[in-house]
């Protein structure tokens, strides 16, 4: 089922605005990531569409899942599961009960007999790899393993939307790529249309496809992770999805400058701050005619894919970072407090009506 | 290495000084009290006790009691239910409101009590007007014991419901659940270690409760009598060994509440163990 919303605003009294009116459309069967710092409201957003938190009332916002106006429709009648950071389940309660709950509490007519309730809860489980913990109160179970039955939970009564509250938040790492990945199955296989909450991005990026990133209870830019990463639509959508280099400086004749430094860009004249991920730093043993900026290393972390090399000098305001392959690490005999020139491969720029220019420097 | 304060000598003589305490103000007066009932014979305690007026008292004091645990259990949760689940203006004052049985003396409640409800009161003056008397009789009993027990079960239950936040009720009615069924199946279960404290601990203080009522009581021998305001009136008339009789009671129902208090608290350390 698609929901639909247009113009959901919500501020709390003295508190100010946790959400500006915002509009957002998700088609049926969608998976889609809401993507933000603390505090820029994805989870107001997720908690009014839930229906456990109410909009403004001005401007009037409607929320629609399919052809159906939820916006005054109450959280127990919206059909929706839901899927809390810290589990939420009822601690006084056997794994069983849990994922019962949803279908013992239906009116007595919509209720399925006893034996069917059993059948299906077990069902659910299987399907959570939970079948032997039935009989199991939280309080035994790991937090993965207490995430999965309160989405087993969620969907036992086959939700059409299912909402998930930074689900994988309080896991640690391995866990949590365990089940982003498993959830990620489990939406294919069952067709809901989901949306979740999170604050990393690597976890928004990799699992849905679409993420909306919000600041400051707006939403900045809602694309596909790879459009997200190629073309961000401003600068705190640039610097939100990955590791950013500043280099700020004076720009004279084609030529930044900043301390020492320089650089050869196809600039009009005037304060300027150009911005570079990692990968984009290339560090070499001399300057090119077109870039002289000589740098320090400050640090090396070759753990990973990649080496993460930490860079300093005097003209800049904070350290830099740049990644390296293992080859050209291996290559450039890398050490500590070694001095060495950074070699743009390319530079991004946003202008102040957040349109953004990039550039390939010459290689 | 030692801790501070962690030498023997320190140790031992803050362990006696804490027994010798103990012994000389919580036990002492008990076994004195058991004593003084018995002193003159199982007997003429037996005699005592199953006096008409103090039979009465004990029937007073229990039906008090009864009436009031309900009354304090359903403004307990209902005010805790208030007060951790929704955002108000003057939510803090209120929590503040709970504390005032608590600050004020009883026997000060009493007084005021009679000057509202009494004959001559605000209130009083209309009730009486009607036909209906609060004050010297057992309503006005009821209502002294429930203003002062009122704030037990509440005062127990906010910091628990505070702490459980309300997660597993959102839970509960995003699948869909009625709101009876949320309290019955999700928050009663939560609380009901704490509930249970809180009763006992509203039972003791409804049974033990002397000031507030002996001020509204207007001390009826017979019908308006509870057991502590027996116990002084037989003081009062040089019946040592009566008035002991009924502290006697009075120590045995306490120390049956000390020991339900117990067997609760190890009920709850057992249940935290394991679930």
């Amino acid at each position: 089922m698609s929901i639909r919303l247009t113009d959901i605003a919500k501020h709390y009294g003295r508190a100010g605005r946790a959400l500006e009116p915002v509009s957002l459309e998700i088609a049926e069967g969608e998976l889609v990531g809401l993507l933000g710092p603390s505090g820029s409201g994805k989870t107001t957003l997720l908690r009014i569409i839930a229906g456990l938190e109410a909009p403004d009332r001005a401007p009037a916002g409607r929320i629609l899942f399919g052809d159906r106006d939820v916006t005054d429709v109450h959280v127990r009648d919206r059909r929706i599961g839901f899927v809390f950071q810290h589990y939420a389940l009822f601690r006084h309660m056997t794994v069983f009960d849990n994922v019962a709950f949803g279908l013992t509490v239906l009116p007595r007519r919509e209720r399925p007999s006893s034996g069917e309730i059993r059948a299906r809860v077990h069902r659910l489980l299987e399907m959570v790899q939970l079948e032997h913990f039935a009989s199991r109160y939280p309080a035994q179970l790991s937090g993965g393993q207490q995430q999965r039955v309160s989405l087993a939970r969620a969907l036992a009564l086959r939700p059409d939307v299912l909402l998930l509250d930074e689900p994988f938040g309080a896991l640690d790492a391995k866990v949590r790529q365990e089940l982003r990945r498993w959830l990620r199955q489990l939406h294919d296989e069952l067709g809901f249309t989901s949306l979740f909450v999170t604050h990393d991005q690597e976890e928004a990026l990799e699992v849905s496809d679409r993420v909306a990133v919000m600041s400051h209870g707006r939403i900045e830019q809602i694309d596909t992770p790879d459009a997200l990463y190629r073309t961000p639509a401003n600068r705190f959508v640039f610097e939100f999805l990955g590791d950013v280099n500043h280099l700020e400086g004076e720009v004279r004749n084609g030529v930044l400058t900043c301390g020492e430094a320089h650089l050869a860009v196809a600039l009009p004249d005037g304060p300027e701050e150009l911005l570079l991920r990692p990968h984009e730093v290339r560090l070499a043993q001399a300057p090119t005619p077109e870039a002289r900026l000589p740098v320090t290393v400050t640090a090396i972390s070759p753990v990973g894919a990649e080496v993460r090399v930490e860079i300093a000098a005097d003209w800049l305001v904070e350290p830099w970072l740049a990644t390296l392959r293992h080859a050209d690490y291996e290559r450039l005999e890398l050490r500590r407090g070694q001095r060495l020139f950074v070699i743009p491969r390319r530079w991004h720029r946003f202008s102040a009506d957040a349109t953004q220019q990039r550039q390939p420097a010459a290689a | 290495m030692q801790r501070v304060g962690d030498s023997p000598a320190v140790r031992r003589l803050l362990v006696a000084a804490a027994v010798l305490l103990a012994a000389l103000f919580l036990l002492l007066p008990l076994v004195a009290i058991f004593a003084q009932a018995f002193s003159q014979g199982v007997g003429v305690f037996w005699a005592n006790v199953s006096d008409n007026y103090t039979l009465a008292a004990i029937g007073l004091t229990l039906f008090i009691a009864a009436m009031t645990i309900p009354v304090c259990l359903v403004f307990g949760v209902a005010l805790a239910w208030l007060v951790t689940r929704f955002q108000f203006p003057g939510r803090r004052l209120l929590q503040t409101l709970i504390d005032i049985p608590f600050a004020v003396s009883p026997v000060v409640a009493g007084l005021v009590y009679l000057l509202l409800y009494g004959r001559n009161g605000w209130v009083g003056g209309w009730l009486d007007a009607q036909d209906i008397q609060l004050m010297f009789a057992w309503p006005g009993i009821l209502m002294v014991t429930v203003f002062v027990t009122s704030p037990f079960v509440a005062r127990e239950l906010i910091p628990l419901m505070q702490a459980q936040g309300s997660r597993e009720e959102e839970a509960a009615v995003t699948l869909g659940a009625p709101g009876w069924t949320i309290f019955r199946r999700v928050t009663l279960p939560n609380i009901r270690w704490a509930l249970l404290y809180g009763v006992i601990l509203t039972n003791a203080r409804a049974v033990g409760e002397f000031g507030a009522v002996s001020v509204v009581s207007g001390a009826i021998r017979g019908e308006t009598m509870t057991l502590p305001l027996h116990l002084e009136q037989l003081y009062q008339d040089y019946n040592a060994v009566g008035a002991f009789s009924s502290a006697a009671l009075l120590a045995l129902i306490a120390l049956f509440t000390l020991a339900a208090k117990a067997g609760l608290e190890w009920r709850i350390a057992r249940q935290e163990v394991s679930p």
